[in-house]
């Protein structure tokens, strides 16, 4: 019975992935701080698709490299944020994201926890209200000054 | 009672999805490709060992053809190598290699060593084409129709299963040589 | 032959537990003295089997004995003593039996500490911790033997995974699960109420140092992962809102809301059947934390390999054990009403708002990190989620309870009487506001929209932290240790909002290209790039750096990032150089070589980032503080061996 943790497979998959074409674009800024900003967050929000839960930012992987460079030439050449995310998700599917789009086939992952918590402050609510007028019929006494936790 | 139903409701909805989680498990690792049903992506780019000559996309339209994306340094690629001189040598669809990230030299060595199923194998030497293909490691196989759609993408080493399965059976009748 | 010992050590461990949960469950049903004195025995035995089984895998690694396959697969005989021992949890097998012995001390501790509770509950919670004993032990021989030898035996190990040869990462495994099984306890003691068919506020004054030492262990746990991911991998963040983390990350939030729901409980006997259910759901996370780290479900930089086969098996195990809880709970929660009544500014409300909170961040997490998973089996579009989502979502449960925070700990038990408190509540946010905001117009300068919020919410909770201790001191009262300790928790979390916001609103950060001799601007500070030469250590070589930090010109601090090669694993690994000051670090980590004498390097200064961690361990040591009150552990004389029954305050 084989055992790996899953880091020496992401980091063998490094080796494998990894090219011998050097990173040294990107890294180079880009020709206005505003670009550089816009680069700067379009690469943290694309995947990196090799890696296992990385921007294309933070990964060294050599198609982390690719798709920034990707990014860079889109950035520069004028194209806007929307333009590049749909480019990349043209090519690579929603996963890509790491901010899930709001439209009809996920916009349930917005919604779902917003309503979960409309749900609790509606039972909060409820208790609240039941708790408060059971006041009056509760003669309980309550030691305040002992231990107030 | 009601206490007890929307605790044991979202319990069943959940293992149901986590089982269903597991027992796909196997197949999540490679993920369906964005361009099904989409217009091949354009390329032009240099072919293998014929310096001043391009493979571009429209020099294949008009029949079904593969393209095989691999590399020297990729040790799957190496694996599923005999497989692919095995689907060349049944001769029923072009195999086209895209060397993805590679060097020229390295590449030629490489199919000369261990043979050469490929028709044509164009240069991707510093991966655009590869990612306008929504590539994301390699070995990855596609199958492109005669309209020029990519229709399946295969990721992981080819294997007869998979070759019969997903490719063989989209050639239409009668496109066979 | 010492291995062959631990594998039947722990197969008679598993025989053993499976006795303890027998007589424990049916000794107390039948009313059983006999059987019911089995159970305590039990438990010992299993707690020197187990010892005995891990003892000797530690063994096996200690002495090299390669011919054990998980020692081969995980350790080296470059690898120092220190590593080998903590090998041990780095992959699925031992970590699994490092489950199994941290829960077989918890059950041993909670038979010492039950001697003084009723016969019956004491062997019910015994029993179902047997139970889940039995489920991972089984899990273990059945289909994860750390012990399985392979012949030949290799030379050579293949080494410990580069990236858990650190200090931090390798006692992070066992504080997490001791928080993790931890929770296992409080959730044997809501069965046991459950079976036993009582539930009063002599059970949550049981109940609630267990379930917030088990807390306390989760927050140092979770605080050392974030630690680590910071100076190892080499990209500066510390928290990345992966799976794994958020496995742990809820199970913390339920755990939250679990110990403020108990202390309603102990008080004033309400919250009984939502206690319950928390009890119930934190320990679910748990084993659910447990299943998607193992199972292949989810991707993640940690998960340990996919094997849908013991995915199974786990899934398995979960829905027997939670699905059996809830039909237990189904059973009794109608017992439960009291009739207790507060008023909607009570104590009580607020730490129901804390709970509605609470859970629905846990739910926002639950549904962010199994997006994929449901998206995948429910036949939806693919979708992924990442910090982006959670940077968004997560503030909107989260915000509203900080600010509770500073106004419901003024209030009184059942009358609230906020009126009373009204000056501290307005000199609170007054003083907060005035810091707060001269903190980010005055010393740091405009960031995000949110940060002056989170900031004056921040110093808002610590500063309302301390009025009642202050007062209480200046009258002359007491401070109990629950009291301390629940200020000092709070105080911690004020500063982890604050610390938060800070960091992620000024961390200056920079991906460039450079060269020895070379100098990058940032502000008043400068990172010159001085040399950089090679090292070598005892499993690795590799490359070392000198980056020299100056502030307005002159020196402040030398770094020292490195670039490891492990030698077995043929893994390069990135080691940040980091200075601490007392309020930002100085990160510099080098990436990659660009060719000729150029280095790709990520600079960063990060505000406040340690306060981050000061404040998880100022939250654990309240938890700690208060667990050890003296009311829990003087109520042996007091306590009468029936139980009593519910009403008056204690």
């Amino acid at each position: 019975m084989k055992s790996r943790a899953g880091l020496p497979a992401l980091l063998g998959a490094l080796l494998l992935a990894v090219s011998a074409v050097a990173v040294a674009v990107d890294v180079e800024p880009l020709p206005t701080p505003e670009l550089q900003q816009r680069f700067d967050e379009l690469t943290h929000e694309f995947r990196c698709m090799q890696c296992q839960n990385q921007s294309i930012a933070d990964s060294a992987v050599g198609l982390a490299a690719d798709l920034r460079r990707d990014v860079r030439e889109q950035v520069i050449a004028g194209k806007t944020d929307d333009e590049i995310r749909e480019s990349m998700v043209a090519r690579y599917g929603n996963v890509i994201l790491f901010r899930p789009p709001f439209e009809k086939s996920t916009a349930w992952v917005w919604v779902l926890p917003v309503l979960l918590l409309l749900v609790g402050v509606y039972v909060a609510f409820r208790v609240v209200r039941q708790r408060a007028g059971m006041v009056a019929g509760d003669d309980s006494v309550v030691d305040q000054d002992e231990i107030k936790s | 009672m009601t206490r007890f139903i929307v605790p044991a409701a979202v319990f069943i909805a959940l293992a149901g999805v986590l089982y269903v989680g597991v027992v796909h498990s196997p197949n999540k690792s490679t993920m369906q490709s964005a361009l099904l049903g989409k217009t091949v992506p354009a390329f032009n780019l240099p072919v293998l060992g014929s310096p001043g000559m391009n493979l571009t996309n429209t020099q294949l339209a008009g029949r079904p053809w593969v393209l095989n994306v691999w590399g020297t340094w990729c040790v799957a690629c190496r694996e599923e190598h005999e497989q692919l001189l095995a689907i060349s040598k049944q001769n029923a669809l072009p195999l086209v290699g895209l060397n993805w990230k590679d060097e020229d030299d390295a590449a030629m060595d490489w199919l000369k060593q261990l043979g050469n199923p490929y028709s044509v194998v164009a240069v991707d030497r510093d991966g655009r084409a590869a990612i306008n293909f929504g590539v994301y490691g390699a070995p990855e196989t596609f199958f492109i129709d005669a309209d020029g759609r990519v229709q399946y993408r295969h990721v992981g080493p080819m294997t007869p299963e998979v070759w019969e399965r997903e490719f063989l059976s989209r050639i239409p009748r009668g496109a066979l040589p | 032959m010492i291995p062959e010992l631990g594998h039947f050590a722990l197969i008679l461990a598993l025989v053993l537990s499976g006795a303890q949960a027998f007589f424990g469950i049916f000794g107390a049903a039948r009313n059983d003295a006999r059987w019911q004195a089995v159970v305590r025995p039990a438990v010992a035995g299993q707690f020197v089997l187990v010892s005995t089984s891990i003892g000797a895998l530690v063994y096996a690694f200690v002495s090299f004995d390669f011919s054990v396959l998980y020692v081969a697969s995980n350790s080296n005989s470059a690898l120092p003593t220190f590593y080998r021992v903590a090998a041990l949890w780095g992959a699925h097998e031992g970590s699994l039996l490092l489950w199994a012995w941290i829960l077989a001390s918890w059950t041993l501790a909670v038979a010492i500490a039950s001697r003084n509770l009723p016969p019956s509950f004491a062997s019910r919670v015994m029993g179902v911790l047997g139970l889940v004993s039995f489920g991972f032990l089984l899990f273990t021989v059945a289909t994860s033997n750390p012990f399985e030898r392979i012949i030949p035996a290799p030379a050579d190990g293949r080494d410990l995974n580069p990236v858990l040869q650190d200090p931090a990462l390798a006692i992070h495994p066992p504080m997490l699960y001791f928080g993790y099984v931890g929770f296992a306890v409080a959730f044997a003691f809501a069965c046991a109420a459950m079976l036993e068919g009582k539930l009063d506020q002599v059970w949550a004054r049981w109940t609630r140092p267990w379930t917030t030492i088990a807390w306390a262990f989760l927050s140092v746990g979770i605080a050392l992962g974030s630690w680590w991911a910071y100076y190892e991998l080499g990209w500066g963040g510390y928290w990345f809102w992966d799976p794994v983390e958020n496995a742990s990350f809820m199970p913390w939030l339920v755990g939250t809301a679990l110990i403020h729901s108990l202390a309603a409980t102990e008080k004033r006997g309400v919250f009984k059947s939502w206690t319950l259910l928390l009890a119930i759901l934190a320990f679910s996370l748990s084993l659910l934390g447990t299943f998607l780290v193992r199972s292949g479900v989810l991707t993640s930089v940690h998960s340990f390999a996919a094997d849908p086969t013991r995915g199974l098996f786990i899934l398995g195990f979960l829905v027997i054990v939670v699905g059996g809880a809830l039909a237990l709970y189904a059973w009794r929660a109608p017992m439960l009403k009291s009739p207790a009544g507060f008023e909607p500014t009570a104590r009580e409300a607020f730490l129901l708002y804390n709970n509605i909170l609470l859970v629905a961040a846990a739910a926002l997490v639950f549904v962010g990190t199994l997006a994929p998973l449901i998206a995948d089996a429910t036949g939806m579009a693919p979708i992924s989620v990442g910090s982006p989502y959670y940077d968004v979502m997560f503030p909107l449960p989260m915000l509203p309870l900080f600010v509770l925070v500073s106004v419901g700990i003024h209030a009184s038990w059942k009358r609230g009487q906020l009126g009373n408190s009204r000056r501290r509540i307005f000199a609170g946010l007054a003083i907060a506001t005035l810091l707060g905001l001269t903190m980010v117009y005055v010393a740091y300068g405009p960031g995000k929209w949110l940060t002056p919020f989170g900031v004056v919410i921040g110093i808002w909770i610590i500063v309302s932290s301390l009025f009642d201790p202050i007062d209480r001191l200046r009258r002359r009262l007491t401070l109990s240790r629950a009291i301390i300790g629940m200020t000092v928790a709070h105080i911690g979390l004020g500063v982890c909002v604050l610390a938060i916001s800070t960091v992620e609103s000024y961390t200056m950060e920079r991906d460039a290209a450079i060269a020895p001799g070379e100098t990058l601007a940032f502000g008043r500070y400068a990172y010159r790039f001085d040399s950089i030469g090679e090292i070598e250590g005892p499993n690795y070589d590799g490359l070392r750096a000198e980056v020299t930090v100056l502030r307005d010109g002159a020196p402040v601090a030398v770094l020292h990032p490195e670039r490891r090669n492990y030698w077995v694993q043929r893994s390069t690994l990135t080691e940040a150089g980091i200075a601490s000051r007392w309020n930002t670090d100085m990160f510099v980590a080098v990436r990659e070589h660009l060719g000729g004498n150029r280095w790709s390097v990520r600079v960063q200064m990060r505000p406040l980032i340690d306060w981050v961690w000061l404040a998880a361990g100022l939250m654990a040591l309240g938890g700690v503080l208060a667990a050890t009150d003296r009311r829990y552990r003087s109520q042996a004389a007091k306590e009468a061996v029936t139980a009593p029954g519910s009403a008056a305050a204690t």
